[in-house]
């Protein structure tokens, strides 16, 4: 297969590959500290795959290997084989329905023997590849509304079906993609939209109905007031504003109260309202009532991850409190410490400074991402640089934000520094698929 | 296609970057400006364990440890620990039923969450506890943890001593958070008095715990620990032995024993009728026994010693001799000419007990035969006092003598709820007769009636000053704090300062008075306190004694008043008896003094108070009419609780009648409240004695 490549490193971005060496180690010393037991002796505790950290250690290993075979790979397999990924990606993703476990909370795993599997972790490396392929085809126009449907089809096929499998936080992954979309020519206008509907949709939230429809309507009237002169001249503009008044209003009223009521799980709403720092109200509560018959709030799960998070990262002040030192981390007052909030090891531990050079690590990987994905001669490897950088922007972004309290808490991990197998192995290989392309850069692939 | 988008891959950086910023900005602002996070993180993780110290130990004149300290269990359960667990066998053993068993588990989860410790039975009996020891490895989830307790090895002192309870949300908060909840605090007497010396000082050892609060290991190595410190010591005046022989006397007694040293103002002795055992108040049975105590009408928590306010009677004639001596009014060698009754304000009262003529040829012989037209001449003399220009003046400097003399005003013994007694005000006066009233309105001032009100205590004080010839000092407890702080000695200062009352008296002048004092005993009404080879001085005094009961004013038996010091030359010991219920002052109080002054004088006991000491010590006088008002007291309290809850068992129990109402459907009483103790709202002691005052109003 190497034919090509008479040496692996040639054409090699190696700043890309030293990040990923440097973050992969951040992380297993971060879950090191958030699970080494005073007393076991390191090396062999680190040796032996009993402890989370050294299992960790051994999934570097089998992802590094896997990681090395990509490298080897041509690089032309990636284009040409990029649809049978995302059809062998929905058809896992689909899988799970008749085999997934009958846990509780564990729709979307498959279990085979030993290993348990969650394809819309997988579905990410497909999609990415196969949005790169369909965005470079000669014959896509991505300036037509009917390319960009597609588009977007590709991306939300498996959104939607992980939203099926109740794994919300994940699907939310999928819309990361419309950056790539972005860059490849999607009007502003669609991100605008979005952005305005996620505000009126967190206004709706916070602020009182009736109130809410008073601004909107205030808004609206200012906007004909402004308008006025362009309104005398077009009568339509002013049947416009009428429509998105009535559709702004519409999603305040009924659009948001029948996705609380309907579409979103107990827990799903609770942790929104805690992120907001709000108690849900009484029309969106699910089954029992968030109180006991004694009158004694029930604390709510997320509520209090979040607030023990926080506790965690904001006592840790400007250097820390050192590893192996943070009392929050260290006795359990986290939950799920070692993957989703393992960025509370890395807050209490090492502080402000500690966070930031952390953070520093991650944008300057982004950065490098984008800069690699522009020097691209082919739309492919751009396209699914931007992906990478999509996928890798949006697990940042949302995990750091949850455990300051600025994102409701969704279970998904920090590239290459959470704990876990699977997010380890995805994430290598998104980055390492990516390393591939670079490396042959100079060739246009299709 | 590719390049004339070129522009947006900067707008997707400056996404990131904002994101970025916005993070960064989010734990810049957790992490640097906001400080409550490590305090909340320390509060989460580090569990200050409390060391206590031990408390300090009382001692009595001879170095004799009056109370001591010992340690009890509270058996503590941790509900999520009870598992595989042989109930029935663990309920034989704390001889409790499965249903008990099954709500207690149940309360100790839902007070103190199913993972934390917390009391299951409090203050083990110590045959449970050595029972449970044994068996312990078949209970898991059960654990014994010291509680510190107070133990008498004399069962004496009660009320002086006081007891030790947890501290109250309302202690908290007083003392500014300086108490913790389960911390003990001294409740009364000198351990309340004294409680900062006492207690010691609490040490922390810093533990930490995990997010189930297990006790994970020690923080920082130590490095903040700080050990406890003991409590310090007092050394008393009280002697332990006399103390338990003034009690025993006492027994189904209502009244007061005080006895005090003159030289230096320290208590030797005080006793309060009824007495209890102070071993009442500390174990397993103490909240039974206090609700007992609480809800008795004859007032066994209450110290008649220095709250119990009587009329002084007779025993009051030597101050008002003492005051007219400094006033210069009158001399040693004054006589009145008395022939049976006080004529002068033309009512022909106050009656005298003699009526041959010089009776009250001068003041000695005025005291011994206790002439009340004479000492009521000169409590006039007093307050028509020409130099005062009216009575009201005349009247004010008389009380001021009196006030100087400790009475109607706190003497402020170094123990808690004190009551001052009362020499009513000329406002007083003013108010009753709108104004217009003279000597003769209150005359009997003189002979220590009309409204005249005094502790047995402050009597106690009053014998000091004739001994001393003048001065006292505040009677006190405390001789010596261990260990004495700067702050220990500004409280005691004012223990030690002289309060020199009386400075226009030669000392012919009081011989005179101690001379009448001593005829009363040698030849007057005081003869039942005689000591072979000790001069003893003593005053006798009788008070008539009212009680109002179903409506009706009815007559009591008289107040037996006695006050006394010996031996003459040198006092050593003056002390004041007060027997209700008793009739004549001599009859009870004059044997309970003489053989408190020959034990202590002589530390021992002739054959004739050895029988005094046994007839005493068994013979009842408590007063009848309370039987009929503990009757209704309790009747009217179980009432009141069956309306609250139609639990008809007390109103049963106490009247052994059926309430006539037929009790409705039960109301749902939250648990705490069903537990007999709380029948009725406590009174406070003060509250409790304001209410018995009215049945022991002198008339």
């Amino acid at each position: 297969m190497s034919q090509h490549n008479p040496a692996i490193s040639k054409g090699i971005d190696w700043s890309l590959a030293w990040i990923y060496f440097l973050l992969v180690a951040i992380g297993i010393m971060s879950i090191f500290g958030a699970t080494y037991v005073e007393g076991d002796p390191i090396l062999q505790s680190f040796i032996g795959f009993k402890t989370d950290y050294s299992k960790q250690l051994y999934f570097f290993i089998v992802a590094l290997g896997i990681g090395l075979l990509i490298l080897l790979t041509d690089s032309k397999f990636f284009p040409a084989t990029s649809n049978i990924w995302y059809v062998g990606g929905i058809v896992l993703l689909l899988l799970v329905f008749p085999f997934h476990t009958r846990v509780s909370g564990t729709e979307s795993i498959i279990r085979i023997g030993g290993f348990q599997f969650q394809p819309a972790e997988f579905c990410k490396i497909c999609v990415a590849l196969a949005l790169a392929k369909y965005l470079s085809r000669p014959d896509t126009d991505f300036s037509k509304t009917r390319s960009q449907l597609i588009a977007a089809g590709i991306v939300l096929l498996p959104a939607a079906v992980t939203i099926m499998q109740k794994e919300t936080g994940l699907a939310l992954v999928f819309f990361a993609f419309f950056l790539v979309m972005y860059r490849e020519g999607l009007p502003s206008a669609v991100l605008i939209v979005g952005f305005a509907v996620a505000a009126l949709v967190v206004a709706t939230l916070l602020l009182e109905k009736n109130t809410l429809a008073l601004i909107l309507t205030g808004i609206a009237l200012l906007v004909a007031y402004l308008m006025r002169r362009q309104v005398s001249r077009d009568k339509s503009l002013l049947i416009k504003i009428v429509i998105l008044w009535v559709i702004c209003v519409g999603i305040q009223r009924f659009g948001v109260p029948i996705i609380f009521k309907n579409l979103l799980a107990k827990h799903q709403v609770e942790r929104i309202y805690s992120t907001i720092g709000r108690d849900v109200p009484k029309e969106y509560m699910k089954g029992e009532s968030s109180t006991t018959a004694s009158g004694k709030k029930v604390v709510n799960t997320a509520d209090y991850n979040v607030k023990q998070s926080k506790i965690a990262i904001g006592s840790g002040g400007l250097a820390g409190k050192g590893l192996l030192k943070g009392t929050q981390t260290r006795y359990g007052f986290v939950p799920e410490q070692r993957t989703d909030f393992i960025f509370d090891t890395i807050g209490e531990g090492f502080g402000f400074v500690g966070s930031f050079v952390l953070l520093s690590i991650y944008l300057l990987l982004l950065f490098r991402i984008v800069a690699v994905a522009e020097r691209q001669r082919s739309v492919f490897s751009r396209c699914y640089a931007y992906g990478v950088a999509a996928v890798f922007f949006f697990h940042i972004g949302i995990n750091v934000a949850m455990t300051i309290g600025l994102a409701p808490v969704i279970g998904i991990p920090l590239p290459f520094i959470s704990y876990g197998g699977t997010s380890l192995l995805t994430f290598t290989v998104l980055l390492f698929i990516l390393i591939r392309l670079d490396a042959d850069r100079q060739m246009v692939l299709r | 296609m590719s390049v004339f988008n070129q522009s947006r891959s900067r707008i997707i950086r400056i996404i990131f970057l904002l994101a970025f910023l916005i993070i960064i900005a989010q734990l810049f602002n957790l992490q640097i400006v906001s400080g409550k996070y490590s305090k909340l993180a320390m509060d989460n993780a580090v569990f200050p364990k409390i060391i206590y110290p031990e408390r300090g130990i009382i001692y009595d004149r001879k170095g004799k440890a009056i109370l001591n300290n010992a340690i009890m269990f509270d058996l503590m359960v941790t509900p999520a620990e009870v598992k595989n667990f042989d109930t029935l066998s663990f309920c034989r053993l704390l001889e409790i039923d499965t249903v008990e068993f099954n709500k207690r588990i149940k309360e100790a989860a839902f007070k103190n969450t199913a993972v934390r410790p917390s009391a299951f039975q409090a203050l083990l009996k110590p045959q449970m506890q050595a029972r449970f020891e044994e068996n312990s490895w078949r209970f898991p989830g059960f654990a014994l943890v010291e509680r510190p307790i107070r133990l008498y090895p004399y069962n004496a002192a009660a009320q002086m001593l006081g007891y030790i309870n947890e501290v109250s949300p309302a202690d908290i908060e007083r003392s500014g958070d300086f108490y913790r909840m389960g911390d003990y605090m001294g409740k009364n007497g000198l351990e309340a008095t004294y409680e900062k010396v006492l207690m010691g000082q609490r040490g922390v050892q810093y533990i930490i715990k995990d997010n189930h609060n297990r006790l994970v290991g020690s923080y920082e190595n130590g490095t903040f620990d700080t050990g406890a410190i003991a409590g310090r010591g007092l050394k008393t005046y009280l002697d332990i032995e006399l103390q338990e022989m003034a009690e025993k006397m006492m027994t189904d007694k209502v009244g007061a024993v005080v006895a005090i040293e003159p030289k230096t103002g320290g208590i030797l002795a005080m006793a309060s009728g009824p007495v209890f055992n102070p071993n009442d108040l500390t174990g397993p049975d103490k909240n039974k026994n206090y609700s007992r105590m609480a809800l008795d009408v004859a007032g066994p928590l209450l110290n008649r010693a220095i709250q119990g306010r009587y009329e002084p009677g007779s025993t009051f004639k030597p101050l008002g001799a003492l005051v007219a001596l400094d006033e210069g009014l009158i001399t040693p060698s004054f006589g009145y000419p008395c022939f049976g009754r006080y004529t002068a304000c033309g009512s022909g009262k106050p009656a005298c007990t003699h009526s041959s003529a010089g009776h009250a040829a001068n003041l000695r012989l005025a005291i011994a035969n206790s002439c009340n037209s004479y000492f009521t001449h000169i409590y006039r003399m007093a307050a028509d006092n020409p130099k005062y220009h009216n009575v009201g003046n005349g009247y004010m400097k008389w009380k001021e003598y009196l006030n100087a003399f400790g009475l109607g005003t706190k003497l402020g013994v170094d123990l808690p709820s004190e009551d001052r007694g009362f020499i009513p005000d000329t406002s007083v006066y003013n108010k009753e007769y709108r104004g217009s009233w003279s000597s003769c309105t209150n005359l009997t001032l003189g002979i220590g009636q009309d409204k005249m009100g005094a502790t047995p205590l402050q009597l106690a004080n009053a014998m000091c000053i004739i001994a001393n010839k003048g001065y006292y000092y505040t009677p006190h407890f405390v001789r010596k704090i261990d260990d004495e702080t700067e702050q220990d000695t500004a409280l005691m200062n004012k223990y030690r300062k002289k309060h020199e009352v009386l400075t226009h008296i030669s000392d012919d002048m009081f011989n005179a008075v101690m001379d009448g004092m001593e005829a009363v005993v040698t030849q007057g009404t005081a003869r039942v306190a005689k000591i072979e080879g000790i001069n003893v001085c003593a005053k006798t005094g009788t008070a008539e004694k009212y009680a109002i009961l179903d409506g009706q004013r009815i007559k009591l038996e008289n107040n037996a008043m006695f006050v006394a010091f010996a031996p003459k030359e040198d006092p050593k010991i003056a002390i004041a008896v007060v027997v209700e219920n008793a009739g004549f002052g001599g009859t009870w109080g004059g044997p309970i003094a003489r053989i408190l002054m020959e034990k202590y004088l002589n530390d021992s006991l002739t054959k004739l108070s050895k029988a005094d000491y046994e007839r005493i010590s068994t013979t009842n006088k408590m007063p009848k009419h309370l039987a009929r008002l503990q009757y209704k007291e309790d009747s009217i309290r179980a009432r009141k609780w069956f309306d609250m809850t139609k639990d008809s068992s007390y109103i049963e129990k106490y009247t052994g009648i059926k309430p006539t109402t037929t009790p409705g459907k039960k109301k749902e009483i939250p648990e705490k409240q069903r537990q007999p103790e709380l029948v009725a709202v406590l009174p406070n002691e003060k509250s409790l004695y304001k209410q018995r005052l009215y049945f022991f109003t002198i008339s």
